[in-house]
């Protein structure tokens, strides 16, 4: 379904990402791990148009989508989730996942992506008429999961969903993204919880210092030498 | 008596002055860029009814259409052949960029129209008055301000209530995020500029039903726009109304309290440095302005 081959970036002229590959099929969960400044939120960026590649290609369900803008590529089916969440905080909680399916005109598959949403955070349901701004730091990211889902997306990228979060969060967060990924929704998860997101995907990339040294089965990862020194302290 | 003719003169020059920096703070709060040229739509959207109702006999009232067109497109040529190239520069360039449109736009005035002050002297409200209770208003003045208040509520229903309009706040309040939504930012930039450019025409158009027309009119009023923009907290549409109204009735009422008092400092001829000077004060106690959520 998305297919990224040996690109490049460069952040004004310094390259973050160097060579990196990777493929995501319909219907998997597939993490990218690594430390801080690996180069994951750049990869996603990269794939969500806020970034072009300097060199390698992308594709999605075959076609080249590496040098249109971020609004063309949301219209094709990829939803980004930023690590920052940016939500529109002066904006109630509805309006926020009204925009989140901007792209959509039929009324009726709105209506249905809210309800789903809802029932995936009741409390966004809860606090629906509520500046979104006011909202506590998991609320927020719930929010912004949502919004994500509201376009109907074919392919969800989570930027470190988990960030920031108290730990009980960071598993209901996680549980949600398996959630969806049991729903059936196909999802690219960025993640700094090295063990738990590998354990949750179908596939893992480890990401070091803007290259892809290792993939492969979630679990099997897991038990590979250099993750355990690396990642787990193991 | 005396106090309450003011505080209603000062509302209906209030929500006049609310309709000219409406504009004014949509295009900040979108994109950053304070429109120094936006006196000056102001003016042409005045000469826009002037010519209209002087070759055309056409009530300026009925006019209005013609400014709000001219407004419109002022708005898109100056984004889509100036400001959208501004944008690849500093911030500075920009703000130049908006000045020097401003003294382009005076001096084609000047070209063209000569720097005679013009009045209009047909329409239907045209030296009319009219009398409600004890108080006496120009009827131009009347419809000046419930015309004002009328445009000001359709922008409104049209920014909080309608798919586009909340998609222009969300390029205010995150340009990125937006993109994410796949919402295409450089539209929405171009939607404020015409927005922008259509209310200070219309807000022009009822303007000359009262006041001269001449090339360099934009400047007094677009001074107190920014003092209304900067007072309703830069980018708020609710605090621009209020603003407005706000400037309005001291404007009015300040001259009236000199009379009272029998105070030369309180003529109207200082009625701008009370509102210059209210505009200071809450500047300094309210940096964010009444309303405000940007910084």
């Amino acid at each position: 379904m998305l297919k990224v081959t040996d690109i490049e970036v460069r952040y004004s002229g310094i390259p973050i990402i160097h060579n990196v590959s990777l493929e995501v099929n319909k219907g998997e969960l597939v993490t990218v791990v690594g430390s801080n400044g690996a180069g994951k939120s750049t990869l996603l960026k990269t794939i969500a148009g806020a970034l072009h590649p300097s060199k390698g290609t992308i594709t999605f369900e075959g076609k080249e989508i590496h040098k249109l803008s971020t609004p063309d590529i949301v219209q094709l089916g990829i939803t980004y989730i930023p690590e920052a969440r940016l939500i529109f905080g002066p904006l109630t909680v509805e309006d926020n996942l009204e925009l989140g399916g901007f792209i959509l005109d039929d009324k009726e598959e709105l209506k249905k992506n809210l309800e789903f949403v809802y029932g995936l955070f009741p409390r966004l349901k809860e606090r629906r008429m509520q500046l979104s701004g006011t909202l506590s730091g998991g609320e927020q990211q719930m929010l912004a999961i949502g919004r994500g889902l509201m376009s109907s997306p074919k392919l969800l990228m989570l930027d470190e969903p988990s960030l920031g979060l108290m730990p009980k969060l960071v598993d209901e967060m996680l549980e949600a993204v398996s959630h969806l990924r049991e729903m059936g929704k196909t999802i690219l998860l960025v993640e700094q919880n090295v063990f738990e997101s590998l354990q949750l995907a179908d596939r893992g990339y480890v990401l070091q210092t803007g290259r892809t040294i290792k993939e492969g089965k979630g679990r099997e990862l897991l038990e590979t030498e250099e993750i355990r020194k690396a990642f787990l302290g193991l | 008596m005396l106090v309450i003719d003011a505080l209603l003169q000062g509302i209906l020059i209030g929500l006049l002055f609310a309709l000219v920096a409406l504009g004014l703070t949509i295009i900040f709060g979108v994109m950053d860029i304070v429109n120094f040229a936006h006196g000056e739509f102001l003016m042409l959207g005045m000469y826009a009814v002037y010519w209209t109702n002087y070759f055309l006999n056409i009530d300026p009232l009925l006019a209005l259409p013609v400014s709000a067109a001219l407004g419109v497109l002022l708005g898109l040529a100056s984004y889509y052949w100036l400001i959208r190239y501004l944008l690849r520069g500093p911030a500075i360039a920009q703000l130049f960029g908006t000045f020097g449109l401003m003294l382009f736009l005076q001096y084609l005035a000047m070209f063209l129209f000569s720097a005679d002050y013009r009045m209009i002297d047909k329409g239907v409200l045209v030296g009319k008055s009219y009398s409600i209770g004890p108080f006496i208003f120009d009827g131009t003045k009347l419809a000046a301000g419930f015309l004002s208040l009328i445009s000001f509520a359709v922008v409104y229903y049209f920014l909080y209530k309608t798919k586009t309009g909340k998609a222009l706040q969300a390029t205010a309040i995150n340009k990125e995020a937006a993109t994410y939504m796949g919402i295409k930012t450089d539209k929405m930039n171009a939607l404020a500029w015409a927005i922008g450019g259509g209310t200070v025409g219309i807000a022009g158009g009822l303007l000359v039903n009262f006041y001269y027309a001449y090339p360099m009119v934009g400047i007094l009023f677009v001074m107190i726009a920014f003092a209304c923009v900067a007072l309703g907290g830069f980018g708020s549409i609710k605090g621009v109304f209020f603003a407005g109204l706000l400037v309005g009735i001291i404007m009015m009422i300040f001259p009236v309290f000199g009379q009272i008092i029998g105070s030369d400092f309180l003529g109207p001829h200082f009625k701008f440095t009370i509102v210059y000077l209210a505009y200071f004060i809450i500047v300094v106690v309210r940096p964010q302005g009444l309303f405000g959520w940007k910084n």
